[in-house]
C-alpha cells in the first residue's frame, strides 16, 4: 500500500491530471447545480442555477418570478446574499485546482487519492449543505403566508423531480457539477489504473 | 340457378344504381363543408398562420385576428380613446390625440398599410389613415402599439393614405374632399370655379426609428381624390392615385360627380417631385399640423409644427399625369410586377387596366397628349391601355393579386369578388360575397412577392348572415381559399367596426419578435418608481405625486391621505418581469379618467382631483394572482 502511495504517476496520468486542474477551471463559468419549476400557468417553465458563487434565474427574471410565487406561500426570498457559503465556495474550488497543479509538480498516486477524498468530502458537505437550505427554505415559512396548508413543506428534492401543489420541481447538476463528478472519476480511474500497472510490474 | 352470392351483388348493384345521382350531390357537399371546417380549425394549443391588421372604420382602431381561425387577438387603439386599456385618458398617451383643432378622441381609419424592405412585407410597422381630422399612424409591431400620429395640414379628408413606396421610403396622403388651400371663407359655389384644391402629401418614413415627417405637398386641382398605390419594381418611382368628381360638382355629388364618362388615375412620379424639390423649385407654404410621438415606456410629446414645402405641377414637368379611366375610379391598384395599373370605376361595367410601360412611351408625346389640366397633362385613355376585363360585375372597386398571374376583384353593387387573369383579361371565377364587399386583401398582396393562399373580403353589409342583434348588425370578413386552381370560401366571421382594408401577413415574419415585457432597468420613464423601497408620496403645494408600485398583490404606498381640491398624480410602476402579468389601476368615480392597464415594467399616471371628502378604495382591474381581489386600498379625502 505504501509502495502505491508513493508511486511515481505514468506520464499518461500526470497529464490526466493536468486535464482535471484545467477542466476545474470551467466551473467558475458555470452552473453547477440547476432546479427547474412547471405549472400550467408557466407553460414556458421557470429555471434557477446554482453558480460556485452566486444563484440565478435561468432567464434574466426567473428569480424574481420563483420569489413571487414563493412568497404566496411565505418562503424566504432566494437571493445570493443570503446564502454565505457562496462566498468561501470559489476558494473550495481553487484549493482542489491548485492541488491538481501541486501534483503536477509531486506526482504521486497518494496526491491523486488525497484528490478523490478532498473531491469525496467538498461533495459530501456541499450536497449536505444544499439539502439543509432547501430544508430550511422549505420548512421556515413566514407564519404570516397568505397561503397556509396544514402540514405541507415545499422542501425542493436533492435529485430528481418532485410535485408540490401544482408544481413540478426537478434538481439536478448542471455542467458544472458534472464535471466535479467527472473528476472524481477521472482521479479514480487514475489510481485504479496505477494499481493495475504496479502489478503488472510486479508480476 | 343462380348462387346466393350472385343475387346479393345485383342486388347491392340496383340499390347504388338507384341511390348514386342523391349520394353523389349530398356527399359532395358534405365533404366540402366538414373539409372547410377543418381548414380554418385550429387546434388547441397551435397557432395561426397568418395576422390579419384590419382597420376599424369608424372605430377609429385596428383590430388583429388570426387566420384562417378568424379568431380576434387584439384592439389596437390608434386614433380613438380606449376605456380598456387607458389610451387617450392617461397621461403617458392623451397627447397621442392632439390636432391643430384640439384634442380629437376620435376618427374613422380606413387603410392599413404595412411596411416594406424591397417591395416585400418586413413586419416592423403597421400604418393608419386618419381620414376625417387628417392624420397617420405609425403602429410598432414588437409591443403592438401605436407609437406616432402625424396630423397632414392642408388636406381635408385623409382618405388616399397611408400607401407606402416600395421600401417604405414615403407613405402617400391625398385629399378625398377638396377645399380652399390655404383655408378660407369662400363660397361654396366657388369650388366649381377652381377656388378648391386638393394636395398630395409625400410623409418621409425614417428607415431606421420609423419617425415621420412631411417631406413635401403638391397642389393639385380640385378633384376628389380616393385611394392610391405606389408602384413596384420598374414603376418604384410613381404612385397611383385615383380620383372622382373631376366635374367639380359641388351639390347633389351623386348626380353631379358622376356625368362624365371618365375621371382620373393621377400618376405621380414621388422621384421626380423629390428631385423638384432638392432643385428648390418648391415654395414655403403655411399650414399647422401636430407631430404625436410616443417612445417606449415614456409620455408621449406633441409637438407643434408649422409650413411645409408646396410645389405646384407646372414648375415641376414630368411629375404628373393624369390617365382617364372609366368611370368614378375608386381603387386604383398595381400589380406584383408593377407593370398593370388596375382602377375600379365604381360605376364602370369594365375594369380597365393601364399599362406602366405603356404609360413611360407616351407620357411625353404631345400627340398622345388629349389636354392639361393646371399643368397637369391628360394622356389618352387608349394609349396607356393594356386591356379592359369585360362585363365583370357591377361595382368593381378594388383589386389584389396572387402572384400567379390571377387578379381578384370586388364587385360592391353585385356582392361578389371576380377572379380574372393578367393579359388576358378573361373572367375565370365569380365568388359570391355576403354582402356589399368593398377592400378585399391577399397574403401580402399588396407586395412585390404575394404569399397568396388567403383572401379576406371585407363586407359593408350582413343581413341574415349571423343572428340579429338589434338594427346595426356587425360587419364582416370573409375568408377564401385561393391556393389551388379554384378558390373556396371557408368562413366568415363578424369583425370590429367597418373594415375597410387589411394587410395580411405571414405569422412567422412577427410572432418571435413581439414584445413580452418592458425590462424594469430600462425604464426611463420621469416617474418611474423600480422598488417598493422608493415608492413615496410627494406634496407639491395643492399636486400630490404619489410614486406608487404594483406587484403581486399589493400597492405600495397603500394609504392616501388627501384633502378636497387636491390634484393627485398616481404614477403606477408596474414592478413584474413576467410575461403576460399586467396590473389594472383604477378608482371608483374618477371622472374623466378610465382604467389604466400597466404592462410589467411600465409606468403609467392616472390624475385625479378630490372633489368631495370620503373615502374612495382603488383597486387592480387586470386578475394577476390568487390574491388580486386583495389587490385594494383607500384614499381618505379631508375637508
Amino acid at each position: 500500500m505504501k509502495d502505491l502511495l508513493f508511486q511515481t504517476l505514468s506520464k499518461k496520468n500526470r497529464l490526466l491530471i493536468l486535464g482535471v486542474g484545467l477542466f476545474l477551471v470551467l466551473v467558475y463559468f458555470i452552473p453547477i447545480w440547476a432546479i427547474s419549476i412547471s405549472a400550467p400557468q408557466y407553460p414556458e417553465g421557470l429555471g434557477m442555477q446554482i453558480w460556485i458563487n452566486q444563484i440565478t434565474g435561468a432567464t434574466p427574471y426567473d428569480l424574481k418570478n420563483i420569489n413571487l410565487l414563493n412568497h404566496y406561500i411565505g418562503m424566504k426570498e432566494i437571493i445570493s446574499e443570503s446564502i454565505p457559503e457562496l462566498l468561501f465556495m470559489p476558494y473550495v474550488l481553487a484549493y482542489l485546482i491548485i492541488g491538481a497543479f501541486i501534483t503536477e509538480l509531486v506526482p504521486k498516486v497518494g496526491m491523486a487519492i488525497l484528490g478523490i477524498i478532498n473531491l469525496v468530502i467538498v461533495g459530501l458537505v456541499g450536497l449536505f449543505d444544499f439539502w439543509r437550505w432547501e430544508y430550511n427554505y422549505g420548512h421556515n415559512l413566514n407564519p404570516d403566508a397568505p397561503i397556509i396548508i396544514e402540514g405541507m413543506a415545499y422542501q425542493p428534492p436533492l435529485l430528481g423531480c418532485k410535485v408540490m401543489l401544482n408544481i413540478t420541481a426537478c434538481s439536478y447538476p448542471s455542467y458544472g457539477g458534472m464535471i466535479l463528478a467527472s473528476s472524481l472519476v477521472l482521479l479514480v480511474y487514475i489510481v485504479w489504473d496505477e494499481k493495475r500497472r504496479k502489478k503488472s510490474n510486479v508480476v | 340457378m343462380l348462387k346466393k352470392s350472385n343475387i346479393i351483388v345485383v342486388t347491392l348493384g340496383i340499390a347504388l344504381f338507384a341511390f348514386l345521382p342523391n349520394c353523389k350531390k349530398g356527399a359532395a357537399t358534405a365533404t366540402l363543408a366538414s373539409d372547410a371546417a377543418s381548414r380554418v380549425y385550429v387546434a388547441p394549443g397551435e397557432k395561426d398562420e397568418v395576422y390579419a391588421f384590419l382597420s376599424g372604420g369608424f372605430s377609429g382602431q385596428m383590430s388583429v385576428y388570426g387566420i384562417p381561425s378568424a379568431r380576434l387577438f387584439k384592439i389596437i387603439p390608434v386614433f380613438s380613446v380606449f376605456p380598456e386599456n387607458g389610451y387617450g385618458f392617461d397621461e403617458e398617451t392623451k397627447d397621442m390625440l392632439k390636432t391643430t383643432h384640439g384634442y380629437v378622441p376620435w376618427d374613422d381609419s380606413h387603410h392599413v398599410e404595412a411596411s416594406m424592405t424591397d417591395g416585400k412585407q418586413d413586419g416592423r410597422w403597421m400604418f393608419l389613415n386618419a381620414n376625417n381630422t387628417p392624420r397617420l399612424a405609425r403602429i410598432d409591431l414588437k409591443s403592438f402599439e401605436t407609437k406616432e400620429i402625424l396630423e397632414i395640414p392642408n388636406t381635408a379628408g385623409n382618405h388616399a393614405s397611408p400607401f407606402a413606396t416600395e421600401n417604405t421610403e414615403y407613405l402617400m396622403a391625398a385629399t378625398r374632399f377638396s377645399v380652399p388651400v390655404p383655408q378660407s371663407n369662400v363660397s361654396i359655389d366657388s369650388f366649381s370655379k377652381g377656388g378648391f384644391k386638393g394636395t398630395v402629401t409625400m410623409v418621409k418614413v425614417d428607415k431606421n426609428t420609423g419617425r415621420l415627417s412631411i417631406e413635401l405637398q403638391v397642389l393639385v386641382p380640385g378633384f376628389d381624390y380616393d385611394l392610391s398605390h405606389c408602384g413596384k419594381k420598374k414603376s418604384h418611382d410613381w404612385c397611383f392615385f385615383s380620383s372622382y368628381n373631376s366635374e367639380q360638382a359641388h351639390k347633389m355629388l351623386e348626380v353631379g360627380a358622376s356625368k362624365k364618362d371618365k375621371d382620373f388615375i393621377l400618376a405621380f412620379n414621388w422621384v421626380r417631385a423629390k428631385e423638384c424639390k432638392d432643385q428648390g423649385k418648391t415654395y414655403n407654404f403655411g399650414g399647422e399640423y401636430v407631430n404625436n410621438f410616443k417612445e417606449e415606456n415614456k409620455p408621449a410629446v406633441s409637438t407643434k409644427l408649422s409650413g411645409v414645402k408646396m410645389l405646384n405641377p407646372k414648375d415641376c414637368p414630368g411629375m404628373m399625369y393624369y390617365m382617364p379611366t372609366p368611370k368614378s375610379p375608386h381603387g386604383t391598384d398595381v400589380d406584383s410586377t408593377g407593370e398593370y395599373i388596375v382602377g375600379g370605376g365604381k360605376l364602370a361595367s369594365v375594369i380597365p387596366v393601364h399599362s406602366f410601360s405603356k404609360m413611360i412611351e407616351v407620357k411625353d408625346k404631345k400627340e398622345h397628349h388629349s389636354t392639361e389640366i393646371e399643368g397637369i397633362p391628360v394622356l389618352k385613355y387608349e394609349s396607356t391601355l393594356a386591356g379592359e376585363v369585360q362585363k365583370p360585375c357591377l361595382g368593381p372597386l378594388h383589386t389584389e393579386f396572387d402572384g400567379q398571374g390571377y387578379a381578384y376583384t370586388s364587385c360592391f353593387v353585385s356582392s361578389e369578388v371576380v377572379k380574372w387573369k393578367l393579359g388576358t383579361w378573361e373572367v375565370v371565377q365569380h365568388l359570391p360575397a355576403y354582402y356589399s364587399v368593398g377592400h378585399l386583401s391577399i397574403v401580402g398582396g399588396s407586395s412585390t412577392e404575394p404569399y397568396g393562399k388567403y383572401l379576406i373580403a371585407m363586407n359593408k353589409i350582413t343581413k341574415d348572415r349571423y343572428l340579429p342583434v338589434g338594427m346595426e348588425l356587425p360587419q364582416s370578413a370573409q375568408l377564401y381559399d385561393i391556393s389551388s386552381g379554384k378558390a373556396e370560401l371557408l368562413s366568415d366571421f363578424p369583425t370590429v367596426g367597418e373594415p375597410h382594408y387589411s394587410q395580411m401577413i405571414p405569422a412567422k415574419l412577427i410572432m418571435d419578435k413581439t414584445a413580452k415585457l418592458f425590462p424594469l432597468e430600462e425604464n426611463k420613464h420621469p416617474y418611474a418608481t423600480k422598488s417598493e423601497n422608493d415608492a413615496r408620496i410627494v406634496k407639491l403645494g395643492n399636486t400630490t405625486h404619489i410614486y406608487m408600485t404594483a406587484i403581486r398583490s399589493h400597492f405600495k404606498p397603500d394609504i392616501i391621505e388627501a384633502r378636497t381640491g387636491e390634484t393627485l398624480y398616481f404614477h403606477v410602476t408596474n414592478l413584474e418581469q413576467d410575461y403576460d402579468i399586467p396590473h389594472g389601476f383604477a378608482i371608483g368615480g374618477a371622472p374623466n379618467m378610465t382604467n389604466l392597464l400597466i404592462m410589467p415594467g411600465e409606468t403609467r399616471t392616472f390624475k385625479w382631483v378630490a372633489l368631495k371628502p370620503g373615502i374612495y378604495p382603488f383597486y387592480c382591474t387586470d386578475f394577476c394572482s390568487a390574491l388580486h381581489q386583495e389587490m385594494q386600498q383607500y384614499i381618505r379625502v379631508s375637508p
